[in-house]
Formats: C-alpha cells, sequence, structure tokens
C-alpha cells in the first residue's frame, strides 16, 4: 500500500483569497446578527437553485439552514442539534441536515460565529432538485408561526432539457408569487436594472469558477475539487454570487491556482501542499461534514486527489454551457435553477460524470452515498454500475452520512478506500507492463 | 350467485396479482390499446382512459415477492418500495406495458424514473412534476401541458385521437368511481362492521388494475350488499390511519389494527383513488382544464403537497371530526421523508386540539406485528377505558 505523502510543513500558511472569503463570511454573520437593529429583513432560503441575485436585489440578508447545518457539523455540534430534533418527534430515518437545522433552532439558534442567527422575515422555498426542501420549510412554518413564505417550484428535467413551458411556468411564479413577496417583506419595489447589474457581476463569477474548476486538468490538479471544491463553492452558495466581492474573491483564487500550475505545485491540504499525485478521482455525492478533515486525510494521505466531483455542482452546474444573462434577467434565474445538478435526470448525471472522468484523466470513480439524502443516493449504484459498463474504469462505493456523527464509521471506510486504492495502483501497474 | 364473499375473494386475487394478467387481456383483446403504469400516490386516470388505454397502478410487491436483484440497487436507508418495482421490471412482469407515469411525491420516485430510463423500461417514461403553485394561470397551466405532453406520448404509440367527448366520457366513469368509493367510506364510518378494513383495501385496491368500468360494477355491488345490515357490532374504537400512502402497508398490519380493538373508518393507503375530492366537470370543451382545475381546488391534503394556504394540519383534524374518529394511528413506511418530516407538525396539531394518537413505523413486507397489536391494544383500551368526548375542532 502506498505510503503516506510527506508535507511541505504542517503549519500552512493562509492563502489570500481563504483570507477574502472567511472575511466575507465573518461580515455575512455580522450583519444577520445586527439585522433587527439595522431593519435589514432575512430570508431563509437553499442552496441548490439560490435566486441569490434576486434577494440582494431587495436588500436583504439569505441565511442558508443547510449550510448552518453543515457548519454545526464541522463544529462537532450536530450530534446534540440532531438528538434534539429526534426529542421533538423527528425519525431517526429522515434527513439529518433538516434535523440539525432544527435542533439548532430548538437551541436557540446560534450561528457559527457564536451570534444568534435572526429569525425569518420571509422563507423563500426555492424548491430545486430535492424533494425534503419542502418537507424542512413546512417544519420551519411550524417553527416560525406566521412568517412569509414564498415558494419558487423549479420543475425538474426529467426529458433532459429545459422546455421553454417549463422556464415560462418559472417566471410566472417569480412575478406572481416571488417578487410580490419580496416587495412586501422589504418595502422595496422591483428594480429590474438593480438586479440586471447584478447578474452581470453573477456572469463574471460564473466565467472565474468555470475557468477554476477546469484546472484540475492539469497534471498534477492543482487543487483539490471535491474537499478543498466546497470551500470554493462557498461564496456563490451563501449568497454572495452577484456582488463585486465575489468577483474579486474568485479573480484571487484563480491567480493563486495558474501561479501553482505555472510552479507544477499540486494541491493544499490542511497539512500543506500534497507531493505526489498518485491518483485522479471523480467523486459522486456530498462529503461527510462531521469528520471532514480525517475523511479527506484519508485521501491525500495516500495521493489521492479529487479532479471532480459532482457535489460541487449542487449550486449550479455551468459545466453544460450555462451563464446568466443579465438581458433575460428572469429567465435566467430560472434557468439557473433548473440547472442544479440534482435537478438533472439520472441519464443527464451519468453523461456529466463521464464528461469528467474522461476529460479529466481520472483514474477511478468513487461514490460518497449518503444516508441523509435520497435526491443523490437514490439511483447511484445503478449510475455506477453504468459507467463502470460504459467506461471500463474502476468504481468505489463508501457510504457516510452529511451530519449525524453515528454513520461515519471511520475503520470501515478507511478499509474501503484503502481497497479502492490498491486496485487503482495494480491496474495502473498492468497497463505499464502493457505498454512495456 | 355474486356474493360479498366472492367479490371480495375476487378482488383480493387481482388486487396482488403482480403479473397484472386481467389487464394484460384487456389490452390483448383489442389492437390499440396501451397500459400504461403509474406509481403512487395520484395520477389522473382519465386521461389514459380516453386515449383507449388502461392506467395499471404500481405499488411495489409488498410481502408477495423476495426481492433478490432489487436490493443490488439500492442502499439500505432507503425505503422499501422501489426495491420491488426494479424487480419487476428487471423479472419481465411490465411485458407489454407501454408507458410509465412517476408522479413527483419524493426523490426516490423521481430518481426511479431516471432508473426505467436507464435501462429502457417501456416506451416512454414521464415524470409528472405537480406543481405546487395553485394558481391557475401560473401551476394550472403548467400541469395541463403535463397532461398533454402524457397524451402525445400515448398518441405516438397507438395514434389514437383523444377528443372533448372521450375525454368528458372518461371523466364520467372516475366520476362515477368517486361517488361510490365515497359512499362505501360513508357507510363504514357509520357500520364498519358490515365490510372490513381489509376487505375494503382489496375492493380498492383491485380498482387500480382492471377497466374503471369492471371497477364501478364491482363497487356498485358492494354498495348493494353493505347498504343492509351484515355481521355484528364489536366494542371497538374508531381510528383514522395517516402516513401509508406510497408504500403500502402489509395486509397483516391492518388486520393487527382492527384486531386490536379498532375499526378503521378513514386511511390514505390508495389515497390516490380518492385524491379528488368530489367530481371534475364531465361536460365541458376544456376537460384538461377541469382535471387541472380539480387537482388545484379539490386535492385532498397530502405529504407530497406545500399548500401554503390551506395547512395540511388543519385538514388532518377536519377530517378527524368529519369522520368522527377517536384517534389516529400514524403509521408510516421507514425511510419515507415526506411522511416521517411531516409528523411532528400532524401531532403537534393533535397535541394541541387534543386528539389522540399512536405512531409507528412499517416496511410492506414487515412481517411481525406483535408489538403493533400491544401499542395498538393499548391504545384502543386507554380510549375505551378513559377516553373523553373529543374536543371541539373548529
Amino acid at each position: 500500500m502506498a505510503k503516506s505523502n510527506s508535507k511541505e510543513s504542517m503549519k500552512v500558511e493562509k492563502e489570500k483569497s481563504m483570507i477574502l472569503q472567511k472575511d466575507m463570511v465573518g461580515k455575512l454573520f455580522k450583519d444577520l446578527s445586527m439585522a433587527k437593529q439595522t431593519g435589514k429583513k432575512v430570508v431563509y432560503t437553499f442552496v441548490p437553485g439560490n435566486i441569490s441575485e434576486l434577494i440582494l436585489s431587495f436588500d436583504m440578508l439569505p441565511v442558508y439552514p443547510e449550510i448552518n447545518a453543515l457548519q454545526s457539523g464541522m463544529r462537532k455540534l450536530s450530534a446534540g442539534y440532531i438528538r434534539e430534533a429526534e426529542k421533538y418527534g423527528h425519525s431517526e430515518d429522515v434527513c439529518t441536515y433538516v434535523k440539525c437545522d432544527i435542533g439548532m433552532m430548538l437551541s436557540g439558534n446560534i450561528g457559527p460565529t457564536g451570534e444568534k442567527i435572526p429569525d425569518p422575515d420571509l422563507l423563500l422555498l426555492s424548491y430545486t432538485g430535492c424533494f425534503t426542501f419542502m418537507k424542512w420549510f413546512e417544519n420551519l412554518e411550524d417553527l416560525y408561526p406566521g412568517v412569509e413564505i414564498a415558494m419558487l417550484h423549479t420543475p425538474y428535467q426529467s426529458r433532459g432539457e429545459i422546455t421553454p413551458e417549463m422556464t415560462q411556468y418559472m417566471v410566472k411564479q417569480l412575478k406572481e408569487e416571488v417578487i410580490p413577496k419580496m416587495e412586501k417583506v422589504s418595502g422595496i419595489k422591483y428594480d429590474e436594472n438593480k438586479l440586471k447589474g447584478i447578474l452581470e457581476n453573477s456572469v463574471k463569477t460564473g466565467e472565474l469558477i468555470s475557468k477554476i474548476f477546469e484546472t484540475p486538468k492539469n497534471i498534477p490538479s492543482p487543487i483539490d475539487a471535491y474537499f478543498a471544491g466546497v470551500y470554493y463553492i462557498g461564496p456563490i452558495n451563501i449568497g454572495f454570487r452577484g456582488t463585486p466581492e465575489a468577483v474579486d474573491y474568485y479573480q484571487e483564487l484563480y491567480n493563486e491556482i495558474l501561479l501553482r500550475i505555472e510552479k507544477g505545485l499540486g494541491p493544499v491540504t490542511p497539512e500543506g501542499v500534497m507531493k505526489e499525485e498518485k491518483f485522479r478521482l471523480v467523486v459522486e455525492g456530498p462529503p461527510n461534514w462531521t469528520s471532514f478533515r480525517e475523511f479527506w486525510k484519508l485521501f491525500y494521505d495516500l495521493g489521492a486527489v479529487i479532479v471532480a466531483s459532482s457535489y460541487t455542482k449542487v449550486g449550479g452546474v455551468y459545466d453544460m454551457g450555462f451563464m446568466h444573462d443579465p438581458e433575460r434577467p428572469l429567465e435566467s434565474l430560472a434557468e439557473y435553477c433548473m440547472n442544479c445538478y440534482t435537478n438533472l435526470n439520472l441519464p443527464q448525471r451519468i453523461d456529466l460524470l463521464e464528461k469528467c472522468i474522461t476529460e479529466y484523466k481520472a483514474d477511478g470513480f468513487l461514490i460518497n452515498s449518503i444516508k441523509s439524502c435520497n435526491s443523490f443516493s437514490a439511483g447511484q449504484l445503478l449510475i455506477m454500475r453504468t459507467l463502470e459498463e460504459r467506461l471500463e474504469i474502476p468504481v468505489g462505493f463508501i457510504e457516510s452520512d452529511l451530519v449525524d456523527p453515528r454513520y461515519f464509521s471511520y475503520a470501515n471506510i478507511k478499509n474501503r478506500l484503502e481497497s479502492f486504492f490498491q486496485m487503482l495502483e495494480q491496474r495502473k501497474m498492468f497497463a505499464k507492463q502493457k505498454v512495456v | 350467485m355474486q356474493t360479498l364473499t366472492r367479490i371480495i375473494e375476487k378482488c383480493k386475487l387481482i388486487a396482488f396479482d403482480l403479473n397484472y394478467f386481467q389487464a394484460k387481456d384487456w389490452k390483448n383483446n383489442q389492437d390499440d390499446r396501451v397500459l400504461i403504469g403509474y406509481m403512487p400516490i395520484y395520477f389522473p386516470r382519465e386521461i389514459v382512459h380516453a386515449a383507449n388505454g388502461l392506467a395499471v397502478g404500481i405499488l411495489g410487491v409488498g410481502d408477495r415477492k423476495q426481492i433478490v436483484k432489487g436490493d443490488a440497487f439500492y442502499q439500505s436507508y432507503i425505503c422499501r418500495i422501489p426495491r420491488g418495482i426494479i424487480e419487476l421490471a428487471l423479472d419481465g412482469h411490465f411485458k407489454s406495458f407501454d408507458g410509465f407515469i412517476f408522479p413527483s411525491i419524493c426523490d426516490v420516485i423521481r430518481n426511479l424514473s431516471g432508473m426505467f430510463q436507464i435501462l429502457k423500461v417501456g416506451t416512454f417514461v414521464h415524470y409528472l412534476d405537480y406543481p405546487q403553485n395553485f394558481k391557475p394561470n401560473v401551476g394550472g397551466e403548467f400541469y395541463e401541458k403535463e397532461l398533454q405532453h402524457v397524451l402525445s406520448e400515448i398518441k405516438k404509440i397507438n395514434n389514437v385521437p383523444v377528443t372533448n367527448e372521450r375525454l368528458n366520457n372518461s371523466i364520467q366513469l372516475y366520476n362515477k368511481n368517486r361517488q361510490l368509493l365515497d359512499h362505501i367510506y360513508n357507510i363504514r364510518q357509520e357500520y364498519p362492521w358490515r365490510l372490513s378494513a381489509e376487505e375494503l383495501y382489496y375492493i380498492v385496491r383491485a380498482g387500480l388494475v382492471i377497466p374503471i368500468e369492471e371497477h364501478n360494477e364491482i363497487l356498485e355491488d358492494v354498495c348493494g350488499f353493505i347498504q343492509k345490515e351484515i355481521g355484528e357490532p364489536v366494542d371497538k374504537i374508531k381510528v383514522l390511519v395517516s402516513g401509508s400512502f406510497c408504500e403500502q402497508p402489509p395486509i397483516g398490519l391492518i388486520k393487527t389494527i382492527e384486531m386490536a380493538g379498532c375499526y378503521i373508518v378513514e386511511d390514505d393507503f390508495l389515497i390516490g383513488s380518492r385524491w379528488i375530492q368530489g367530481g371534475v366537470e364531465d361536460n365541458t370543451n376544456d376537460p384538461i382544464g377541469a382535471l387541472a382545475e380539480a387537482y388545484l381546488k379539490k386535492s385532498t391534503f397530502s405529504s407530497s403537497i406545500y399548500d401554503i394556504e390551506n395547512p395540511k394540519e388543519k385538514r388532518l383534524l377536519e377530517l378527524v371530526k368529519k369522520r368522527k374518529v377517536d384517534g389516529i394511528i400514524f403509521a408510516a413506511p421507514s425511510f419515507c421523508d415526506p411522511a416521517l418530516l411531516d409528523m411532528p407538525i400532524l401531532q403537534k396539531a393533535c397535541d394541541d386540539m387534543n386528539v389522540r394518537y399512536v405512531s409507528f413505523q412499517y416496511a410492506e413486507n414487515t412481517g411481525q406485528f406483535k408489538n403493533i397489536k400491544e401499542q395498538v391494544g393499548a391504545f384502543s383500551d386507554s380510549i375505551k377505558l378513559w377516553g373523553e368526548q373529543l374536543v371541539e375542532v373548529d
């Protein structure tokens, strides 16, 4: 079995982009904690298919319950919150993001910075690619009786396409349901020109993100597109898409990555720069948050780099040619929602993963199947089998959960990964012998 | 001579025929007939009927077939129903089915539609995206286009033109079916001993796999039999069962509840058959519009719908009052996000209004009911011994 990679240094210096992101997130939570004093209205909404540009155009602040849940997972608070929700009557079987979020609210709704997250003025149910979101907000409505609710139903791409009827349906909902509710809550009139201006920044952000996630095509890959990737998608998924700060952040990040490519450097890990890239993987499914560092370490210790992942496309997919269009603001928001990874049908998901495996020259395909997330998990075994048959590529399968530590079995995952990496190594060896 | 027992026996055979022989025989009698399978919960079968087709309800395999292949497609933490459906598909039970409809009820059923696409089961697979917007010019319009798409897929197969006249006729037949079912439920509310919940289940479920004309005849006969006094009343409480709308409870579970001191006078087992509350306009120039309007305005409450203006907890309590039940049994399948995530909301509403309830989980192939019997028995006894009149629900 492969030995651990040596690292440049255990003390890792933060790059400028990391500091920029930390400041952005810190400011958002500060603003949220001050919302009642400043009079800013607060909108709870979801990451996939988020229409943060529209929220920004009404000068409101977004809260993403699943971001709170994953932050709680990383801060080892989720187990307690989940217990609270189960005491409240939630089944052990259901989504742990929901339970973690509800448990957090029942425990005072203290956010990652230690400050209270304000109650919502509007629940914006942008119901995209996950049926459980709908149930989640029904529960939130129950916890915040009387709160305004706006429903934005995103049609599923069941036929593998976005039809004009689907876009029209969404635009009508935006015009007749979402925008009037936002006007009512914020007291601000909808300003299309303002939205167009915000969307211009979204285009810049989208272009930069596309370029960033293209860079793992380099060998060695300068980034890990899964474990580090989840940090990279942070700003677009917590409300900064469409802001000048996001454009600056992604420009800085892109410059840093270009520099890494120039120097031939591998990805930055929590223990420094990865020296040797042994395996290139494409990963399907969200990561585990409660043991995120240990989970990541299992990969970089063995020289495995994730060159593409489906999870980083959960907030929106740019790979299939989508880019915001400021000249069609509402249509463009609708198309963004419909283009989220989990809103794609299974054949589309397979095609997209195939494209990643081929174009990024992956050695293997791995699924991290999440107990909580049927939207991702149901059908994954068929996805895996289809890709294995189509590409004759080694495939691996591990199971964990988002934020319930009861479902993260370190030894089990380590065992499975080691076997998977052995398989990859042998395959590489055979390939080399064949060439000789 | 037709007797109620014979009708029930016949329905029992039809309801659990996983080869769908009746439906296939019906199709074989005429060249341009089609079979369209549909998953829970609701699907407007009228449109398939008008296109010379039979919509066949697919409800999993229950405890009637051992799952071997299906388990290889699903992780342990996903509910049972899709495993059985995949098993049926791989074992060729859907041969001669033309298309499949997957109503939007949860992520598992949604992704199952993609699995059917990949496995190339049927000529077409359609995920029917039910609108969560209830305005006629927004959600209604979208829904009409969804229905028209299904019709266009069927037309590609059998080339049968679907006229307004045909649609109106189909709506009339399904209106009659809904009326008859309603009538049976109303009789059972007063005289539940005349027909057990198990027997009613066979009768309703059989209607999902045979032509509507035939089912209406069965229901008319059943109504005739249970109008008269038959059987003996027993000292049981009346309950409503909620949460079993998709993956079906095993028959043993329904029997257990009734044997443990309860009459089930309301349930959501096969709620698709009674989804539309009341009739759909059946003499109109726009029958598709009428079906859409019925969906928007006359749908029952459900875990698959978030009608912001019309909360389901309020509607559940209205149903409690309408059916004059003594309590609610929340019975949901394991790993069913829609049903299980509704529980705290519904139970809180029950607590607020002093409506008594008990809850447990099951799987379609659950085989042991001792615990459930004890739990339901204790629930029934507690109400019989110490129950007070229900608090008025306004």
